[in-house]
């Protein structure tokens, strides 16, 4: 399956992403600029995290409107994967792909550390490849990562089993304790309706290496690859 | 033409000495270096360039003493970073820097941009940085200011750090009262480089053109520089705009535009606008090529409307490189920035005959040799005197022993200096770029070498009291306890920066304290052979005539060949043996125990043995790579009880132990003293044998003291039970120390 990373101004995930498909999971790879036009024939589209426009005016506000994401947009309406981690699925909120937004983390600090989070939903393009229940170890590294839907939007979400990962303890219970940046739901990560676009905060290409720390977020992208 | 109209209003009297911080005797000699009285920006010109933080005039003559060459140095002191071969066709590059007095006036940004700045220094290299570090000291956080300035300080290294994508893995925080009105900011930042593509800053070749990139110039920062070289007084609030802005996200851009001409070898020299910003960068790169340099302000792209000569060329606005490339390659390095949407403007050329030329609005504003701004400032060999220390009057028998050990040691853990610092990294993404391999809280940072099966670890280290007691002394055990943390990792140290943070030189007792820091300093690295490759000297920490504490902060690097063999501090399993290597000794003096329970700074810090501490530390790695250690600890502030606690609160499951000593030492000295040159490791029962084998053939003491497991942190002396405390317990009172000051209550 083929890759594509996006590139902002300010993307700092890029690399690692690109490291974690391409050297790490094995799948050809490719860099996508975001002033170009092009999605040179990629599977899947991932946008990584970091501080695209530097964070300027809200999260992915700005980068929302790059030339490349009109083709990103057309992509998704076509049902095609799209992967927003991080700051790239603040992109996603801010394009309207997905619904919600993002607040300051509860406790108003930047937070990195590592967390665990629990399948919701293991019939997804993006979890099949886990067990509903099952917990991964995957870390976050935001200072918005707090989100936000308002209630009906929230009941929809929830009605349509839109949730993937919840926070969650190593046991798996949900907690306020668990949930560190204050998530509505502990909502960790969540798909359209359609289920070809997800967004999670965590960072699964930082959980692909056993010497990292964990390599639970292979889960996520071993459920992408096996999708063609 | 400069010089020759002086308007009466630019006559420069004593007032304007002093505003700028030169001497009369210094004045005399840019007279007559340049053959004519200066005019204001010219003036203004040395001043950032004779002050003390860029001349380094008060320190250049002790820092000589310093080991400076190796064969794996690539570069040593006097570019902008260090560099080091690491083989494969790689090099390291790495440097400290100080961001004080910003940081006391202005927190977050003063440390933002601290941070800004070392990150240049290390891509104007041409390496891309991928580790940062900062040394850190605080007054006491009873007093709001401090916890204002800490807080500011951590916020402003996380914000920008973050933006920038790259990782703060480690570093150290200490509290003392000295720092309460002089903070200190060090940071570090490493980077790697393929070793035949290095940039450094040069000129090189007449005609040749120069660049301006990055952001616009404004007013802010103007004489941060000499800022920096002074004492704070009363007034420091309106020091504020003294202090730069940064915008990480611009530097980011800049980062990836000027590795991207780089790789496509666009350019022949680069130099980073940092303290005294354009007049230094252009000054610099033409000193070190021979050459002179011609600019015309009128093309500099600015953000504020009629800024003067003076104000452009003394600006600190961040963010802006220089750099100067063929003709022929100008374009195209346009069309680079251009792509990263950067300002990329041609302001002048390099010319023949050493003189900085600078135009503004057709006229001539500045005219000197920059052999005069560079290379002919004048260096002092200061009087220096017994270094100011506390009468060393310290009799252990006044010390009463503790009723109860256990509290004791609690008192310990939730001191600041000891305690957890979580709250603090938290705040720093240390992961990101993928290669952190040890989490922050363990004795060293390791970073894995991508493509390859190397890691590399740092450590900032110095404990400033033991400098204050005793400057040489506590030089040298700076030294060796960064070179102890990476030994407990399984890192050989190659190579070290360092970081001097003093008061005021002109006062000798201050100048006695450097003269035996530098002397320690150069004696340790001389005994492990690792050279210095640069640093920073950070002078003028005071404030109303109090200084801070001599402060020394050493970055060590070292190499460990096969990242898989890395060893963490925390204890692994039930059951496995506890092993001290080294040996236990009753010194108290300058300990952390004596400052928390009798609130006394006294006494001649732990006597340090290099030829001990190198037996130790090799015996150490030479386990590691034998495979035989599960657990490394080095014992520092708090002595062997926090460091077996700590090895408890690293395990995985909070792994508890028991302990049993024998020394006939006082109980207190022995659990709580800062002796020397002793890491703790824990093996498995199988592996005993063969590393009490290997430490009797190395002739290092090495004795079991216990086991790990249970529940509790268990130490007896002699059959005398001292301490058992739950590790819960233990672990909450370390780790809620420090957010218990920041909570909303």
């Amino acid at each position: 399956m083929k890759f594509g990373v996006v590139v902002f101004p300010g993307s700092n995930c890029d690399f690692d992403t690109f490291h974690a498909l391409k050297d790490v999971v094995g799948q050809p790879t490719t860099y996508l600029w975001h002033k170009d036009h092009d999605l040179k024939g990629v599977d899947c589209v991932v946008l990584p995290g970091g501080f695209s426009y530097g964070d300027y005016l809200r999260s992915g506000a700005i980068a929302r409107f790059s030339p490349l994401m009109r083709e990103v947009r057309e992509f998704a309406d076509r049902g095609g994967l799209v992967l927003g981690i991080c700051n790239g699925f603040q992109v996603l909120l801010e394009l309207g792909l997905l619904p919600g937004a993002m607040l300051r983390n509860k406790n108003l600090k930047f937070l990195c550390q590592f967390v665990h989070i629990r399948i919701e939903n293991d019939r997804t393009s993006f979890s099949h490849r886990g067990k509903k229940g099952q917990v991964l170890k995957i870390p976050i590294a935001h200072f918005d990562g707090n989100y936000y839907a308002p209630p009906e939007v929230l009941q929809d979400i929830e009605k349509n089993k839109q949730v993937i990962f919840r926070y969650a303890d190593e046991k798996g219970r949900l907690s306020e304790q668990a949930n560190v940046n204050g998530s509505l739901d502990c909502i960790a990560g969540l798909m359209n309706r359609r289920g070809n676009v997800m967004g999670m905060m965590p960072h699964p290409e930082r959980a692909s290496e056993a010497l990292l720390g964990s390599e639970d977020g292979l889960v996520i992208f071993k459920s992408m690859i096996a999708r063609q | 033409m400069a010089g020759a109209a002086q308007r009466k209003d630019d006559m420069i009297d004593k007032k304007i000495l002093d505003n700028h911080n030169l001497t009369q005797d210094e004045y005399a000699l840019i007279v007559s270096l340049i053959g004519r009285e200066p005019n204001l920006t010219e003036l203004g010109i040395f001043s950032a360039m004779w002050s003390e933080h860029c001349s380094y005039k008060s320190s250049k003559f002790y820092l000589q003493k310093l080991p400076t060459k190796g064969k794996h140095v690539i570069q040593g002191p006097g570019e902008n970073a260090g560099i080091i071969d690491i083989g494969g066709g790689l090099a390291i590059v790495f440097k400290i820097e100080s961001h004080n007095h910003p940081s006391f006036i202005e927190p977050f940004q003063g440390a933002a941009t601290g941070v800004g700045g070392i990150l240049r220094d290390i891509f104007t290299m041409g390496a891309r940085p991928i580790a940062i570090m900062d040394s850190l000291r605080f007054g006491p956080l009873t007093l709001p200011k401090n916890k204002s300035i800490m807080d500011g300080v951590i916020a402003g290294i996380s914000s920008y750090g973050n933006s920038m994508g790259v990782p703060t893995v480690g570093g150290d925080v200490y509290f003392n009262d000295c720092y309460s009105l002089n903070p200190l900011v060090n940071v570090f930042c490493l980077g790697v480089a393929k070793k035949d593509k290095i940039f450094y800053a040069k000129t090189e070749g007449v005609g040749n053109s120069v660049l301006y990139v990055g952001s616009k110039t404004g007013r802010d920062g103007i004489h941060g520089a000499t800022m920096a070289s002074a004492e704070f007084g009363k007034e420091t609030e309106h020091k504020r705009p003294n202090v730069q802005v940064g915008d990480p996200f611009k530097e980011k851009l800049l980062l990836e535009a000027c590795l991207e001409v780089m790789a496509k070898e666009l350019i022949v020299g680069i130099q980073d606008m940092g303290a005294a910003g354009l007049t230094c960068s252009t000054s610099e790169m033409a000193a070190k090529s021979g050459t002179g340099l011609e600019i015309d302000l009128d093309l500099v792209p600015q953000r504020e409307e009629g800024m003067n000569p003076y104000e452009i060329m003394l600006s600190e606005s961040q963010e802006r490189m220089l750099i100067v490339t063929k003709k022929e390659k100008v374009k195209d390095v346009q069309d680079v920035f251009a792509k990263w949407d950067l300002d990329a403007v041609e302001i002048g050329k390099v010319t023949e005959g050493g003189k900085l030329k600078v135009w503004f609005k057709g006229e001539t504003v500045v005219d000197i040799p920059v052999a005069a701004i560079i290379d002919l400032c004048p260096v002092y060999k200061r009087e220096y005197n017994e270094p100011a220390r506390p009468k060393q009057e310290f009799l252990l028998n006044k010390y009463p022993l503790p009723r109860d050990y256990g509290k004791a040691l609690l008192k310990l853990l939730s001191s600041p200096t000891i305690s957890d610092k979580e709250w603090v990294y938290r705040q720093y993404d240390h992961q990101v770029l993928t290669n952190t391999m040890l989490l922050p809280g363990a004795d060293a940072s390791v970073l894995r070498i991508k493509d390859t099966k190397k890691a590399v670890a740092m450590k900032l280290d110095g404990n400033s009291l033991y400098t204050y007691l005793d400057p040489k002394s506590g030089a040298i055990a700076a030294v060796a306890e960064a070179c102890r943390n990476l030994a407990c990792v399984g890192a050989r140290p190659i190579g070290v920066t360092n970081c001097l943070n003093f008061g005021n030189p002109e006062k000798p007792e201050i100048m006695g304290q450097f003269k035996e820091v530098t002397e320690g300093m150069a004696e340790a690295c001389n005994a492990f052979a690792i050279p210095v490759t640069g640093g920073n000297v950070s002078f003028y920490n005071d404030t109303e005539g109090i200084s801070i504490y001599p402060t020394p902060v050493l970055g060590v690097v070292g190499l460990i060949k096969d990242y898989a063999k890395a060893v963490t501090p925390g204890f692994k399993k039930e059951g496995h043996a506890i092993v001290l290597l080294g040996e236990n000794k009753e010194e108290l003096g300058g300990s952390e125990y004596l400052k928390v329970s009798f609130t006394e700074e006294k006494g001649t810090p732990p006597a340090i043995d290099l030829k001990t501490e190198k037996a130790v530390q090799e015996l150490c790695l030479r386990a590691i790579e034998a495979g035989l250690i599960q657990s490394a600890h080095d014992i520092s502030e708090g002595g062997l009880a926090v460091c077996l606690a700590e090895g408890c609160f690293f395990s995985r499951d909070k792994i508890g132990c028991r302990i049993d000593l024998k020394d006939e030492l006082r109980p207190d000295a022995l659990l709580f003293s800062e002796a020397q040159s002793r890491i703790v490791v824990s093996v498995q029962a199988s592996k005993m044998k063969t590393l009490l084998e290997l430490a009797k053939k190395r002739k290092v003491p090495a004795t079991m003291i216990g086991r790990s497991g249970g529940k509790n942190i268990q130490v007896t002396h002699r059959g005398k039970k001292l301490i058992s405390v739950p590790v819960k317990q233990a672990f909450k009172a370390w780790k809620d120390a420090i957010p218990d000051f920041f909570r909303i209550k």
